[in-house]
């Protein structure tokens, strides 16, 4: 079974490099083998496939991204390839009908040894700002694991490629640039941490992108 | 196909390329930590991704015409997905991208493959060119119309139809020359990338004056007369893998040389309006696949119809 998982996970990124030709850009620091949280702009379903394309395998076996229920769970498809392609931590987005609290269910995949992938913002943003206010649960986590190491990550044109609501996905080359990491630092406010956190990850979209963004197109 | 011409081809090639690693790791030792290390470091990724290129071009020449179309075709896609990631296509544009990416990059080697000539000339230049905006302008939107239109027919024409133009020396029928068309396309890939590398030895030699420093600083006029001369002089040494005589493998030669200086500046002034140093970075020292075709577009379609008019019957 777990063989099918590695199988179908090989066919997916073998998929998406066809399309996207993903690379991944350490800007600041080369990949560690340390337990990481990759936090990342969300622009489509595809994005942490293309995270997990270029982490190095032995990192990328290892970390584990955290998606949606909601979306995960609809199909046999999905929940097949969420469950056991790739392993994903299941959370429930609407507060008033879960039993379990997301930010609980982080933490207990980082003390099983476990990378995560997060997307602060929360929802795919097809808005055109570059990047939507992050939610808290990212400052939550970082309070609960405060030893825990934070690395952004700006994920380029795959928005382009393949828009909400699209089913076949356009060629367009796509890079993932990833920052240095940063951690929560002693008697920080929720409010700083979380701009720094937001900042981390805009400084890693090119120039293009910011333009786009400002001048709302 | 003939191996006992295409042989001391591949030989040739493979001499060229061990002399030029011996001196890339002579150099590189000699170099050190200096300040020239950057260049010889490049010159080093340069060389090992033309051993890449070569074996891979060997490999397609021995399987013949369909590794040859395959080949481009695989190049063709790539160089399509690097264009359009820096035009201004959009949403409304999704269609009419993936139509280009997934039906007329098939269909065009397709019908050069079945030697559809009738077919594939007017493929992209008219069906393309009329059907593509239809498909947009049925979405709606209309902001800069024109040039989403114009780019994705451009990025088309240069990565589809130009680069088809290779494959398409296979279906040409020479007199005499029957089954050694592969030779055509070795002629071709030899003398315009001979040029590009030569152009670059001989500028980097004595390169003084530069031919077009808006588009590209490391073109010069010395680097370029060099180049483009001892381009000619190779291309007219390798007559006998060709149909034509000493003199006329050396003016194709000269032409093909001179449209792929052109291809290199056009796709310079693209790269330069869209604030880019290099295509792509999948080809290590080279940059994207357009950095590496950027003269084969330009030269391919141009041999393919001299020769077409001259020698095919």
């Amino acid at each position: 079974m777990r063989l099918l998982g590695y199988l179908v996970a090989y066919l997916i990124i073998g998929f998406a490099r066809f399309i996207t030709a993903v690379r991944g850009n350490w800007r600041d620091e080369a990949p560690r083998d340390e337990q990481t949280i990759y936090f990342a702009n969300h622009t489509s379903n595809g994005d942490f496939i293309l995270i997990w394309a270029v982490l190095p395998p032995r990192l990328r076996w290892k970390t584990r991204p955290v998606a949606a229920a909601d979306y995960w769970l609809t199909s046999p498809i999905r929940s097949y390839i969420g469950r056991h392609v790739i392993n994903a931590v299941l959370i429930d987005r609407r507060p008033e009908a879960r039993d379990l609290d997301p930010v609980d269910q982080m933490a207990e995949a980082l003390d099983g040894g476990s990378s995560l992938i997060i997307f602060p913002e929360g929802r795919r943003n097809d808005t055109g700002e570059a990047l939507l206010p992050f939610k808290t649960g990212i400052y939550h986590v970082a309070c609960k694991r405060p030893k825990v190491r934070f690395v952004p990550v700006w994920i380029e044109n795959l928005n382009r490629a393949l828009p909400r609501g699209e089913v076949i996905p356009i060629p367009y080359i796509c890079t993932c640039t990833f920052g240095a990491a940063i951690r929560l630092q002693e008697g920080e406010s929720k409010e700083a941490f979380l701009a720094r956190a937001q900042e981390a990850v805009l400084n890693l979209a090119p120039e293009t992108s910011r333009e786009e963004a400002s001048s709302g197109s | 196909m003939d191996h006992e011409t295409l042989m001391p081809l591949m030989i040739g090639v493979f001499t060229v390329l061990a002399i030029a690693s011996l001196i890339g790791g002579v150099l590189s030792m000699r170099v050190g930590d200096g300040p020239s290390q950057s260049v010889i470091e490049n010159l080093n990724a340069r060389i090992w991704a033309w051993w890449v290129m070569v074996a891979l071009l060997g490999l397609a020449f021995l399987w013949g015409r369909p590794g040859v179309t395959i080949l481009f075709a695989v190049c063709s896609f790539n160089a399509l997905r690097e264009f359009i990631t820096l035009t201004n296509a959009r949403r409304a544009d999704h269609w009419m991208l993936a139509a280009v990416f997934f039906v007329v990059l098939p269909l065009q080697y397709v019908l050069v493959y079945t030697d559809w000539y009738g077919f594939y000339t007017v493929l992209i230049p008219v069906y393309v060119f009329l059907l593509m905006p239809v498909i947009s302008a049925l979405r709606g939107e209309v902001g800069n119309f024109l040039i989403r239109v114009a780019e994705v027919q451009w990025a088309a024409m240069v990565t589809i139809y130009f680069v088809s133009h290779v494959p398409a020396l296979l279906s040409l029928n020479i007199p005499g020359f029957e089954s050694q068309n592969i030779q055509l396309v070795a002629f071709l890939i030899i003398v315009v990338q001979a040029s590009d590398v030569l152009q670059y030895v001989w500028g980097k030699l004595l390169g003084r004056t530069k031919i077009a420093p808006s588009l590209s600083p490391s073109k010069t006029v010395e680097g370029f007369v060099g180049g483009v001369a001892s381009a000619t002089l190779l291309g007219a040494c390798l007559w006998w893998v060709t149909p034509f005589t000493f003199w006329q493998a050396g003016l194709m030669a000269l032409i093909i040389a001179l449209m792929g200086f052109f291809g290199g500046l056009v796709m310079s002034a693209i790269k330069r309006d869209r604030g880019v140093k290099d295509w792509g970075d999948v080809i290590t020292g080279h940059g994207g696949f357009i950095d590496r075709l950027d003269s084969v577009i330009f030269a391919a379609p141009i041999f393919f119809h001299l020769t077409r008019y001259w020698w095919h019957v």
